[in-house]
């Protein structure tokens, strides 16, 4: 057995190191440590209730808007408003450009830029694939950060700038959309689109989002050589490197819901698990273990009486993170877990085929732009701009507040409790918080730890590739894991 | 080529993802044609962990130079100046440690954003982190590296302050600096490139008509004036904002919410509630910059005599309900 330490890790948000027990070329236990605490959950206690809204997106610069939309949440069920329709569909436009910008980012920028390394050298794709994806210099960078930066000018009509807007409130939002600006919108979404069609699919939008399974997508990559589009080659790759044999965690998957529009959810909320299929799912099972956690030791909490305090020394523990539990069991959070909570026919049998793999999440997110952007389009027209945008938000005073939204990297979660106007509790479980959780008490190892045992280690690999793949498929999103 | 390092710490990331929004041209051809070569930066470079420590090394050891070292995020001392509360990733050596190696090896050192400039939101309320600026704490000098610091090339660290930074005051920063046009005059009092500093949030406020006549909105998302009522402080935060605006036609009074002058120092911890404006006998505590009060107060009071029914009503809506008045010609 031999030990290596990984880090620091880059194209994940955040800082990151991973301390891997190797032996025969395998790895055997996993050991993630979330590397940086600032403590917004101290630095927020007793500030008055809405300035909740100008620290937290401040917690994430890549879920800015997401931590925005959980805080206006959880502060309107604790002031007890309603937001305004506009204002629904105003937030949900936001949060979806946010997602979206994500995942094409991730796609791009962080994740495929691991197939040009010189390790895969000896590969037949290997230079068409560097010429494309290789960091800083490929050929798609150049189109996507111009393309991302179009998409984000919705950011600038509806929310001021991204990331950190203020325009999303629990009564609605600040920014009515005047009649020209409705359709700038459209004219920016459908802009989107086109880039979408032309560079990632190859092909109509429509079509892709209609794949149902398995055969129906083998047969849709056979139309055209895998260099036509990104999303092909990325499925010539995953194929090459048998991507659907890597990284499998514990298969237990959760999503709390997302985009409210008058009292329902376009993506509904559950947990999944291959025996049993979609679970309602009752967040006040969740707890947070700080066994392994350098934070002063007690039971695990529910995060509505959580509780943060810093240790700087604690026998057995290894990362800032602490360990978030859904009636004790581990749980893996994303856009994959949100298209099997859905019933997503094509994702569903790949992981009864081949479980939670780089493969299949990649695909989830790939998938989720294709199925996503229409639903931009029609809460675009969907705005009545001669109707009210923002309710104003009644005097805060005493109240606990609750609020569940889904992040482009999975379930997001803000808790908060007023007392004379003023914060008194606010906790937050963030995706990456799950994704990326230390062992906990009984000492079962997170869903990352859990999905790098048996990843292969190459003769002398100080950094090893496979790892890279495994950790860079979660997306993960470090400042928001420890916060 | 101007070599570029680029290091997160004790920050959200944030402005690492506005700058990557920049446009005409985009980042890499931008940094590119600056002649600026990234060494490493966390979300665009491929060199991960051994690869990383190693290029890190040959810059301490003064086998690759460092033109320009940009420092994202504060600088967090804690727990008992261990600053434990970020050990960089994979090297188990703290993050201000690192950070101060390498500024003494920098030609020209960077804050971005508020918090690396003066502590910004890490270092909020009783900043148990103990978090601080690079050369600032809050509005004191001093910081992480000493007010006596001084790059290779004779500035202090240059503080891009702002909650996030926007693109351009990021990239032509970087371009001045990497044209040899870097000098101490270039920087505002609190080394903020004056190239964005110079100018008030309040230029080019697209609610000017309705600041001229103290047409107030009273409720977030009225079309009003938000300086009254709502917290608004961008008659007296320095950035164009609302001469060059954020993603592609934004801002944040545009956005209909209040400037919090994020590019100042102690932004983070107002003695008020952020969207209310603190008052002493009616008169709002903070008056626009370089307006004596006496002036301010007899000047409100006229141009509220004075406010035309369009703007009085308008200010209070979220929608138009006047639209102004064509201009006859006269007869």
């Amino acid at each position: 057995m031999s030990r290596i330490i990984v880090g620091p890790f880059n194209r994940v948000e955040g800082d990151l190191d991973i301390t891997l027990d190797t032996a025969d070329g395998r790895v055997q236990a996993a050991r993630v440590n979330s590397t940086l605490y600032r403590g917004f959950e101290q630095i927020l206690l007793g500030r008055p209730a809405l300035d909740a809204l100008v620290y937290t997106p401040r917690i994430c610069g890549i879920c800015s808007v997401a931590q925005s939309v959980a805080c206006a949440q959880a502060l309107a069920d604790a002031l007890g408003v309603t937001a305004t329709r506009n204002g629904e569909l105003c937030r949900n436009l936001t949060l979806a450009n946010e997602s979206l910008s994500d995942l094409l980012t991730h796609f791009y920028l962080f994740f495929m830029p691991d197939f040009a390394r010189a390790v895969y050298a000896d590969q037949s794709w290997y230079e068409t694939v560097a010429q494309r994806f290789q960091a800083i210099r490929g050929d798609a960078t150049r189109q996507v950060l111009p393309a991302r930066a179009e998409f984000l000018h919705l950011m600038g009509l509806l929310a001021g700038k991204w990331p950190h807007t203020l325009s999303i409130q629990p009564g609605g939002s600040t920014r009515p959309v005047q009649r020209q600006e409705r359709l700038r919108l459209l004219a920016i979404i459908s802009g989107f689109r086109r880039f979408l069609e032309r560079t990632l699919f190859g092909d109509d939008l429509e079509r892709v989002a209609a794949l149902r399974t398995p055969a129906e997508l083998d047969a849709w990559r056979d139309e055209k050589p895998w260099q036509h589009d990104d999303l092909r080659t990325f499925l010539h790759l995953s194929d090459t490197l048998a991507l659907a044999q890597l990284g499998r965690a514990s298969d237990r998957f959760m999503c709390v819901g997302n985009y409210r529009l008058e009292g329902s959810s376009a993506v509904p909320s559950g947990v999944w698990t291959p025996q049993r299929g979609r679970q309602p799912l009752d967040p006040l099972q969740i707890r947070e273990d700080v066994s392994h956690a350098w934070l002063r030791a007690q039971a695990p909490l529910h995060p509505a009486q959580g509780e943060t305090q810093p240790v700087a020394e604690k026998a057995d523990a290894y990362s800032w993170c602490k360990a978030p539990r859904l009636d004790g069991q581990v749980m893996e959070t994303g856009a994959l877990a949100r298209a099997l909570v859905a019933g997503d026919p094509l994702l569903t049998a790949l992981v009864l085929e081949q479980g939670g793999t780089v493969h299949t999440r990649m695909l989830a997110r790939v998938l989720e732009l294709a199925r996503m952007v229409p639903k931009l389009q029609q809460w675009v027209q969907q705005l009545a701009p001669d109707e009210p945008f923002c309710t104003p938000a009644p005097a805060p005073a005493d109240g606990e507040g609750v609020g569940l939204i889904e992040a482009a990297r999975g379930s997001l979660g803000h808790w908060v409790s007023l007392r004379n106007g003023r914060i008194s509790r606010y906790q937050i479980i963030a995706p990456t918080t799950w994704n990326f959780s230390p062992r906990d008490q009984r000492g079962q190892p997170g869903a990352l730890e859990q999905a790098l045992e048996g990843a292969p280690v190459r003769r002398g690999e100080q950094d090893p590739v496979a790892v890279q793949h495994i950790v860079r498929s979660f997306d993960p999103c470090m400042v928001c894991t420890v916060h | 080529m101007a070599n570029l390092l680029w290091l997160q710490s004790g920050g959200c990331g944030g402005c690492s993802m506005s700058l990557l929004a920049a446009e005409g041209p985009d980042l890499i051809t931008t940094l590119e044609s600056a002649g600026i070569h990234l060494l490493w930066h966390p979300s665009l470079s491929e060199q991960a962990g051994s690869e990383v420590r190693t290029l890190l090394q040959q810059i301490l050891d003064g086998e690759i130079t460092l033109d320009l070292l940009c420092i994202e995020g504060s600088l967090m001392r804690g727990p008992n100046g261990s600053g434990r509360f970020h050990l960089f990733g994979g090297t188990g050596v703290a993050m201000i440690e690192w950070v101060r190696q390498l500024a003494a090896r920098a030609r020209y050192t960077l804050a971005i954003g508020s918090c690396a400039a003066f502590g910004g939101i890490t270092s909020a309320a009783d900043n148990h982190t103990d978090a601080t600026g690079l050369q600032f704490e809050g509005e004191l000098r001093g910081g992480l590296l000493g007010s006596d610091y001084r790059s290779g090339g004779e500035l202090p660290v240059v503080n891009v302050a702002g909650c996030p930074v926007h693109p351009n005051w990021v990239t032509e920063t970087l371009i001045e600096l990497a044209l040899g046009e870097g000098a101490p005059e270039r920087l505002d009092p609190l080394a903020r490139p004056r190239l964005y500093a110079d100018q008030l949030v309040h230029h080019g406020c697209t609610r000017n008509e309705y600041y001229e006549y103290k047409a107030s909105a009273e409720q977030l998302g009225q079309q009003g004036c938000l300086m009254e009522y709502l917290g608004c402080l961008g008659t007296q935060a320095h950035g164009d904002c609302n001469t060059r605006p954020w993603n592609g036609e934004g801002s944040c009074t545009r956005g209909g919410y209040a400037c919090i002058n994020c590019t100042a120092p102690e932004f983070e911890a107002p003695r008020h509630a952020f969207m209310e404006t603190p008052k002493i006998a009616g008169i709002p505590v903070g008056l626009p910059t370089d307006m004596p009060k006496a002036w301010f107060v007899a000047l409100a009071s006229l141009s509220k005599a004075a406010t035309p029914q369009r703007l009085r009503e308008n200010a209070r809506s979220e929608q138009l309900i006047y639209p102004p008045t064509p201009q006859k010609r006269k007869q």
